[in-house]
C-alpha cells in the first residue's frame, strides 16, 4: 500500500534527497519519495509493516533535519 | 529557526557598533562575539547535534566550521558578517520557497470546502463534499465552486471552467447538462444531481494528479542529485588539502592564509542551491501548465515533451470534433423532412452521437408516443417500431443483416440508411468536422520544430486523407483497428535517425495502449473522462488543439529555466572555488555562491509558473455543447 505524509519544517532540499535515499533503503520499503516542494513523504510498503516503518522514517527525518516532523495522515 | 527576522537586525546593530570601536579593544571583540552568537546560535546548535549523530557535511556544520575557523585565524568581523549574511540569505530563501510553494499550490487549488445538500423539505444542509452520496441533490449558488460532479437537475447558469481548462469563456449549462466539480457557478442557482462520489470527481482526481506530479523526477533532477552527492564531499576534502598541504610545501606560505581559502571552500561546498534549482523549476512549470488547463503527470514528461519532433494524432475527437454533423439527406422517395422525422423518431431514445446529430438536424420535437420497442444494435444502428411499422436506421451491415439491398455510394463520410416496413427510404450522410483551429495548431507545432505530423485513424482511407490534406499532415494511416495503431506507432518509434521524442495525442477513447506506448501521451478533451486521465502523461482539459503547442512551449521554457539554474549555480560555485584557491575570494563571495545563488535560482524558477497567454490568439470554438458524445 502507499501512504502519504506531510513533513513539517522541511527546510533544505539536499536534506530531502538524503532522507529519501535512507528511507527507501529501509528493509520492507518498496518505494519512498520525499518531495521538497510539496513537503510530502510518499511511502510504499506492506500494510502490516507500515506502522513500524513510519517510526523509522520519522527517526531518519529527525536525524537529518532536527526540526522536521512527520505529520500523518495527510 | 524562529524569529530569525528579529535576530538578524539585532545582530547587525551590535556588529556595526562593534566595527565603530577601535581595533583591538575588548569591547569590540565582545560586541562582535555577541552579534555572532545572537545570529548564529541555532546554526551552531544544529551543527553540534549533527556531529553527535555522526553526520557531517550538512550546511550547519559547514557554516559553523567556516565561521569558527575565521574566529580562530583572527578574522572576527568577517566571521560575524558571514553568519549575518548567511542567515539573511536563509531568511530570503525560506521566504521565497514558501512563496513559490504557495503560489504553485494556489494555481492548482480547486478544493471545495463544502456542499449544500438539498433535503426533501427544500432546505439545505452544509456538509463536507466527501459525505455526499451519489444521486443526492446539491444546490450551488452563484459564486460558489461546484464540489462534486453531476448533472444539472434544475436551473440555468454560466460556469467558469477556467480552473479546469484555462479557458476564459464561461460555458452555459441547463437541465440535463454536465456540471463538473472545480467549475465556479457564475450567474444563476443550480440544482445538481451528484453522479460521482467525491474521491472520483474531477476535482479530486486533478488534485491527486497535481500532488503526485512533482514526485516523478526529471532526468535533470536525478543528475543534479547525484552530482551534489559527490560534489560536497569532494569540495570538503579539497578544502582540507588546501588548508594544510601548501603551508607544508610552499616556502613562505602562511597557514592562516591557506586556512582562510579553505574556509571559502567549505562555505561553497553547500549543495542546496544545486539541489533545489531544478525540481523547483519543474514544479513551477507544472503549476503554470495547470493554470492553462494542461495537467502534466510528472516533470519527466515535460522534459520529454520539450524534445518532441514527431506528433502522432488520432483523428476523431482529437483533430475533428467527433460530432458527425448531418451533411446531406438523400431521400429515395418522399421529402427530406419526412426522412429526417422517421429517423429522429427511431433514434429518439439513443445517446449515440449519430442519433444526437439526426435529432439536431430534424430540429422539431417529436411525439415519443409514436415510438415503441426500441432496440439498439451496437455496431449497426437502431431498430424501432414507429407508428406501428418497423423502422431500421443504421449502417450497411445492419441492412445486410435484415436482407435489404442498398445502392452503392462513394462517400467520404459516415452513412446511415433508413428503412421503414422493409422499404428503403434513403440515407443520411454525416461528416465529422475538423476543429476550427486544428490547422492553426499544427502550424504552430511545425513552427516550433516538430517536423513529422502523422495521423492514425480507424476511419476509411478517403475520410482520413481528406482530413489530413486539409490539415497539412505528412502521413496518414487509415482503416486501423486499435491494435494496428500500436503497431504503427511502434514502427514510428523504431524509425532510424529519430532524434527527438514522439508524442501521441488522442482523445482517450480506445487510445490507452497507444497513449502508454508513446514517449509522451497527450489526452485531449479529458475533462470528465476518467479513462483519458488514467492513460495519458499529459492531459489537456478542454478540446483545444492549440493547447498542444502551448504545452510544448511551457515544457521547453521549463526545461530551459531548469538548465539555466543548474548552469548558473554550478558555474558561480566553480568560479568562487577557483578564486578562493588563488586567494582572490572573500568569505562574503563564498556565502553569495551559496545562499545568494539559491535565492536567485528560486526567483528564476518562479518564471516557470508564469505562462504566456499565447493561446488567446487562437480563436477556437470548442464549446462542449458541440460534443454530444462527451456530454452523454
Amino acid at each position: 500500500m502507499t501512504k502519504a505524509f506531510r513533513i513539517q519544517n522541511l527546510g533544505c532540499a539536499s536534506c530531502a534527497a538524503k532522507m529519501e535515499k535512507k528511507i527507501a533503503a529501509l528493509p520492507g520499503v518498496s518505494g519512498a519519495r520525499v518531495n521538497f516542494m510539496t513537503q510530502r513523504l510518499t511511502l510504499e510498503a506492506d500494510e502490516e509493516r507500515m506502522g513500524g516503518l513510519m517510526k523509522d522514517a520519522q527517526a531518519i527525518i529527525r536525524s537529518i533535519e532536527p526540526d522536521a516532523t512527520l505529520v500523518f495522515p495527510l | 529557526m524562529t524569529k530569525r527576522i528579529y535576530r538578524v537586525p539585532l545582530a547587525l546593530v551590535l556588529f556595526v557598533s562593534g566595527l565603530l570601536i577601535r581595533d583591538g579593544s575588548p569591547v569590540r571583540t565582545a560586541l562582535l562575539f555577541a552579534a555572532y552568537l545572537i545570529v548564529g546560535y541555532d546554526v551552531l546548535l544544529s551543527a553540534g547535534r549533527g556531529i553527535a549523530r555522526g553526520r557531517v557535511f550538512d550546511e550547519n556544520f559547514l557554516m559553523s566550521l567556516a565561521t569558527l575557523g575565521a574566529f580562530v585565524i583572527g578574522e572576527y568581523a568577517e566571521a560575524v558578517a558571514v553568519m549575518v549574511f548567511y542567515q539573511t540569505g536563509e531568511l530570503f530563501q525560506g521566504y521565497a520557497v514558501d512563496r513559490s510553494r504557495r503560489a504553485i499550490a494556489g494555481a492548482m487549488d480547486l478544493r471545495p470546502d463544502s456542499a449544500n445538500l438539498l433535503r426533501e423539505d427544500g432546505r439545505t444542509d452544509t456538509v463536507a463534499p466527501e459525505t455526499v452520496a451519489v444521486g443526492s441533490l446539491i444546490l450551488i449558488r452563484p459564486g460558489e465552486r461546484l464540489p462534486l460532479d453531476g448533472v444539472v437537475a434544475e436551473g440555468e447558469s454560466d460556469l467558469d471552467t477556467s480552473a479546469l481548462t484555462g479557458e476564459a469563456l464561461p460555458r452555459a449549462v441547463k437541465p440535463g447538462g454536465e456540471a463538473l466539480s472545480g467549475c465556479v457557478n457564475l450567474t444563476g442557482a443550480l440544482t445538481v444531481r451528484v453522479t460521482k462520489p467525491y474521491d472520483q470527481s474531477t476535482v479530486s482526481r486533478i488534485l491527486e494528479m497535481a500532488e503526485n506530479a512533482t514526485d516523478r523526477k526529471s532526468r535533470q533532477e536525478a543528475f543534479i542529485t547525484r552530482f551534489s552527492a559527490l560534489y560536497t564531499p569532494v569540495v570538503v576534502i579539497l578544502a582540507l588539502l588546501l588548508a594544510f598541504v601548501p603551508p607544508l610545501f610552499l616556502p613562505g606560505a602562511v597557514l592562516s592564509d591557506w586556512v582562510y581559502r579553505a574556509l571559502n571552500f567549505l562555505v561553497v561546498s553547500c549543495p542546496c542551491a544545486l539541489v533545489i534549482s531544478i525540481p523547483l523549476s519543474f514544479f513551477g512549470g507544472i503549476g503554470g501548465a495547470s493554470r492553462a488547463g494542461i495537467l502534466a503527470k510528472g516533470a519527466n514528461y515535460l522534459e520529454a515533451l520539450a524534445k518532441a519532433d514527431t506528433f502522432v494524432f488520432d483523428k476523431t475527437g482529437t483533430l475533428t470534433r467527433g460530432s458527425f454533423a448531418v451533411s446531406e439527406v438523400r431521400p429515395v422517395s418522399g421529402t427530406r423532412e419526412e426522412l429526417l422525422e422517421i429517423a429522429a423518431l427511431a433514434e429518439h431514445h439513443s445517446n449515440h452521437p449519430i442519433a444526437l446529430s439526426i435529432r439536431q438536424a430534424h430540429g422539431a420535437p417529436v411525439d415519443p408516443a409514436r415510438v415503441r420497442d426500441v432496440t439498439e444494435l451496437p455496431g449497426g444502428g437502431v431498430k424501432a417500431t414507429v407508428d406501428g411499422g418497423e423502422v431500421l436506421v443504421g449502417n450497411a451491415r445492419l441492412l445486410v443483416d435484415h436482407q435489404i439491398s442498398i445502392p452503392d455510394t462513394e462517400d467520404t463520410g459516415t452513412l446511415s440508411h433508413v428503412v421503414a416496413s422493409g422499404v428503403y427510404l434513403g440515407s443520411i450522410l454525416f461528416e465529422d468536422e475538423i476543429k476550427p483551429c486544428a490547422r492553426q495548431a499544427l502550424l504552430r507545432l511545425r513552427s516550433r520544430g516538430v517536423n513529422r505530423l502523422v495521423m492514425l485513424t480507424g476511419d476509411s482511407e478517403q475520410a482520413g486523407r481528406k482530413a489530413a490534406d486539409g490539415l497539412g499532415i505528412d502521413v496518414v494511416h487509415a482503416g486501423l483497428l486499435p491494435q494496428d495503431k500500436v503497431a504503427r506507432l511502434e514502427e514510428l518509434l523504431d524509425q532510424p535517425g529519430r532524434r527527438g521524442t514522439l508524442v501521441f495525442a488522442g482523445d482517450g477513447v480506445n487510445d490507452a495502449p497507444v497513449l502508454a506506448r508513446a514517449d509522451v501521451g497527450f489526452a485531449m478533451g479529458a475533462m470528465g473522462s476518467d479513462a483519458a486521465i488514467e492513460a495519458a502523461d499529459i492531459v489537456i482539459m478542454n478540446d483545444d488543439p492549440c493547447k498542444m503547442a502551448s504545452a510544448l512551449d511551457i515544457a521547453r521554457r521549463t526545461v530551459s529555466i531548469a538548465r539555466q539554474n543548474a548552469f548558473f549555480a554550478i558555474s558561480v560555485k566553480a568560479v568562487v572555488l577557483i578564486l578562493s584557491a588563488l586567494g582572490l575570494s572573500t568569505l562574503w563571495m563564498a556565502v553569495f555562491a551559496d545562499v545568494g545563488v539559491t535565492v536567485l535560482a528560486i526567483l528564476n524558477a518562479m518564471r516557470a509558473l508564469r505562462v504566456p497567454r499565447e493561446d488567446s490568439g487562437c480563436a477556437c470554438d470548442v464549446s462542449p455543447a458541440l460534443h454530444p458524445a462527451k456530454a452523454a
